[in-house]
């Protein structure tokens, strides 16, 4: 057992990868071998998520470093660390526990989905490739590594947003998803090539501790947050997200919205481990908040309008990412001077993370059965669902009203973080947030009551397979609990990961650099 | 810094910049596509560069001469790395630039717009 | 195109795709001593297989390979290169267990400028052979797929 929680690092990793290569031989034996590969691959990669995060926390939150290739990540004589190593900290295993979360469940929902034509060992695959991409994102400790992971989960992600060739729209969405991804991933190389020749080394740790603020780290700073960001999908480099969203089938554009938040915690990682208080936090913080700001106007005004139920998902998701950027933002900006509502900040942005994809992943999940059941993804066309899919009503509800911060379910919990801490920073930006929540609210009655209320308009609608009620139904399970019980999710989870943030770049340096 | 000295940088930059305007202002599918692959040289350019040393020789073991500066290695693995993904990344545009035209009947990107809004 | 390509390619072609193939495996199997290995390898092999196909059409593939042994073999591949991946999992993932060891590929060599002996490397070689196949078998699959898919889209 010792032995396996000391290789779980990289077994997270490699165990999707490992499904992903082996789907298409396993495939041959029949369909329900391969269904029965998929979970299993899908359950072992949540145990051992799960297992990374036990191993974590009964160790006090202290960096956990895992070094490829070898036992030390300095071999002697040598100043610099040569080999690749993950490490993980309070921060990583949060996300990778949302990773493995989405990952399971997007498996389990996947095995009823396809209706007219099986998405068969291909879609397996890639699914896979993309939650083994994820997980790297995470847990990776060396800047070119990220910069590889990245450009696997991109090109994952474009294949399957594309998986469905025989649609018009889903070719042209994936040409122009993999153009920006790829123009992404490069900004975040070239940054990468500049942070390489100042300091010779590409660990993350080690980059930490030489940095200084000179020229070129602010040229690599402002790549890396234009590259990330439009990989996060913030505004102005969101074009993408309604198309990627609107064209992935459901249960990818679940996991979609992890790989965006997986952009959104490297952006953390870079800002507050990497660079620090090298750098005016107050200039940078304020750059982010006002592009969050912008993100969740514009994603609500833009979701007002949509008459695609897939569409208007996705511009909720696009300005739920809005307000973790603010609440970090705000973090950031207060860096330099530590007043307690900044560690509050970072909380309440980190927990909506969890929050966010629990809400966003249980209506997009909705929102495929609802197609699924009508036929058509118009809600002037759709109406009346509610007479024969009870079930399906009240968690579209559950969803709805979580995602637009009403009590008592998760996003209020979050969202009243964030409202009180960045009120302590400027009145404006609370009131942007409270208004964004409004608007979100009408955007998802409307929505609701299109699709689920009124006359039937389209003919007996069936019964919605049981993977896929369970699925939805473990998410509406979190987004309750999560809203009834905050203080102890946010205790075990949450805290760990915002002190790692708050506090932790000197235990981050020192666990691979040994000490001082 | 002379300019010289600074040469492949430059070319480096002026690479990606030619690619960034290729993939902005063209119409064609397969243009843009040309242009993502200039920018991917640009960035390979300049990842070889940064591990020049003056007189240095390549960096292998067999039959090296005795002595002699070698350059950096590892600039070199990066863009090795970085040309795979860049084949992967292009095979992939490529593939649904033929999807797009077997849909559409047009390459021109101003045709393509069924997705508004 | 319907027409077939001119006597001239079609002779060339098939002088010389062979020997390409074998340059592709020089490549893939001295990967640890000269500049090389999995990917370079593989590609100049998938070279020689778009020369082929250019110079044949799908045509000359009948019978030979088809899509399914392609993927089967590219599965093997990456199969292959994690199983060796695992092999050194009692120090840590990736760790080279067969160098220096006296099996396989485990003649010690010093570091400096030697004369390169291609029994050293350990696991390298091994894994180099691995991503050359899956990079050859890959890139042929995809080469294959665009010339179907384009042919479709003229004939329909």
């Amino acid at each position: 057992m010792n032995a396996l929680a000391t290789h779980v690092p990289i077994l997270v990793i490699a165990t999707p990868l490992l499904g992903a290569f082996a789907a298409p031989l396993i495939a041959k034996l029949g369909r329900t071998t391969r269904v029965a590969f998929s979970g299993l691959i899908a359950g072992l990669t949540a145990c051992f998520a799960g297992l990374l995060a036990a191993t974590l926390y009964s160790a006090g939150g202290q960096p956990i470093v895992y070094v490829l290739g070898g036992r030390v990540p300095l071999p002697s004589g040598l100043a610099v660390p040569v080999r690749i190593m993950l490490e993980v900290d309070g921060l990583s295993v949060f996300m990778a526990l949302i990773a493995a979360l989405v990952g399971a469940l997007a498996v389990l929902y996947s095995v009823s989905y396809w209706k007219e034509r099986s998405g068969g060992a291909l879609y397996d695959s890639l699914l896979f490739l993309l939650i083994a991409g994820v997980f790297g994102l995470v847990l990776t400790g060396d800047m070119f590594n990220f910069f590889v992971f990245l450009e696997i989960t991109s090109i994952a992600a474009c294949g399957l947003i594309g998986f469905r060739a025989w649609r018009k729209r889903s070719s042209e969405a994936a040409f122009k998803v993999m153009a920006l991804y790829t123009l992404a991933g490069l900004l975040v190389l070239l940054a990468v090539g500049l942070l390489y020749g100042q300091y010779g080394g590409l660990n993350m740790a080690f980059l930490a501790a030489n940095l200084s603020g000179s020229m070129l780290d602010r040229i690599a700073l402002a790549l890396l947050l234009a590259g990330l960001a439009m990989k996060a999908g913030a505004v102005p480099m969101h074009m993408w997200a309604p198309e990627a969203y609107g064209e992935a089938p459901a249960p990818v554009a679940m996991v979609l919205v992890a790989n965006s938040q997986a952009g959104l915690y490297a952006l953390f990682r870079i800002l507050f481990t990497l660079y620090g208080v090298a750098l005016s936090v107050t200039a940078i913080g304020w750059i982010l908040i006002v592009m969050a700001v912008l993100t969740i106007l514009v994603g609500v005004t833009m979701a007002l309008v949509q008459s695609d139920i897939k569409r208007l998902i996705a511009f909720g998701a696009v300005s739920q990412i809005g307000y973790m950027l603010l609440a970090v933002g705000v973090g950031f900006a207060v860096l330099a001077t530590r007043p307690a509502f900044g560690l509050a900040a970072i909380q309440g942005g980190i927990f909506h993370m969890i929050n966010d994809v629990a809400c966003i992943g249980l209506l997009f999940l909705a929102a495929g059965a609802m197609v699924r059941a009508a036929g058509t993804r118009n809600l002037n066309a759709m109406g009346g669902l509610a007479h024969d899919l009870k079930g399906l009503t009240v968690l579209f509800a559950v969803g709805a009203f979580a995602l637009a911060g009403v009590p008592p379910f998760n996003g209020f919990a979050s969202k009243l973080i964030i409202y009180e801490s960045t009120f302590r920073l400027s009145p404006v930006l609370a009131i942007v947030a409270v208004l964004g929540s409004i608007i979100l609210l009408a955007v998802f009655l409307r929505a609701f009551q299109a699709a689920f209320l009124g006359p039937r308009t389209v003919g007996e609608a069936g019964r919605v397979p049981w993977t896929m009620t369970l699925s939805m139904a473990v998410l509406a399970s979190i987004v309750i609990g999560f809203g009834l019980f905050p203080g102890f999710f946010i205790d075990k989870l949450v805290a760990p990961a915002a002190n790692a943030l708050w506090n932790g770049q000197a235990a981050y340096i020192g666990a691979v650099l040994g000490g001082g | 810094m002379t300019f010289v000295g600074n040469l492949p940088f430059v070319v480096s930059m002026l690479l990606v910049c030619l690619g960034l305007y290729v993939l902005l202002f063209k119409r064609n599918l397969i243009k843009m596509v040309i242009g993502v692959s200039l920018v991917e040289t640009g960035i390979n350019l300049f990842l070889v560069t940064l591990g020049y040393r003056a007189g240095g020789v390549a960096p292998i073991y067999t039959y090296a001469p005795v002595g002699a500066t070698q350059v950096l290695p590892t600039p070199q693995a990066l863009t090795l790395t970085s040309i795979v993904i860049g084949l992967a990344t292009t095979a992939l545009l490529l593939s649904f630039a033929i999807l797009i035209y077997r849909h559409y009947g047009t390459l021109d990107v101003t045709e393509i717009k069924e997705l508004k809004g | 195109m319907s027409k077939e390509m001119s006597v001239i390619v079609r002779t060339i072609t098939r002088l010389t795709y062979v020997l390409t193939i074998v340059f592709g495996f020089y490549v893939i199997m001295h990967g640890h001593l000269t500049p090389g290995g999995g990917f370079q390898g593989g590609a100049v092999v998938a070279s020689a297989f778009a020369l082929f196909l250019v110079a044949f059409g799908t045509a000359g593939l009948k019978g030979r390979l088809n899509a399914h042994l392609l993927q089967s073999l590219e599965e093997i591949g990456a199969l292959t290169f994690l199983a060796l991946a695992f092999l050194g999992i009692g120090t840590a993932f990736f760790y080279n267990l067969l160098a220096n060891s006296g099996t396989v590929f485990g003649v010690s060599v010093l570091p400096g400028p030697n004369p390169g002996l291609l029994n050293s490397g350990g696991t390298l070689p091994l894994m180099n052979w691995a991503v050359g196949l899956k990079v050859m078998t890959g890139i042929a699959s995809i080469l294959i797929a665009m010339l179907v898919g384009s042919r479709k889209e003229a004939a329909e």
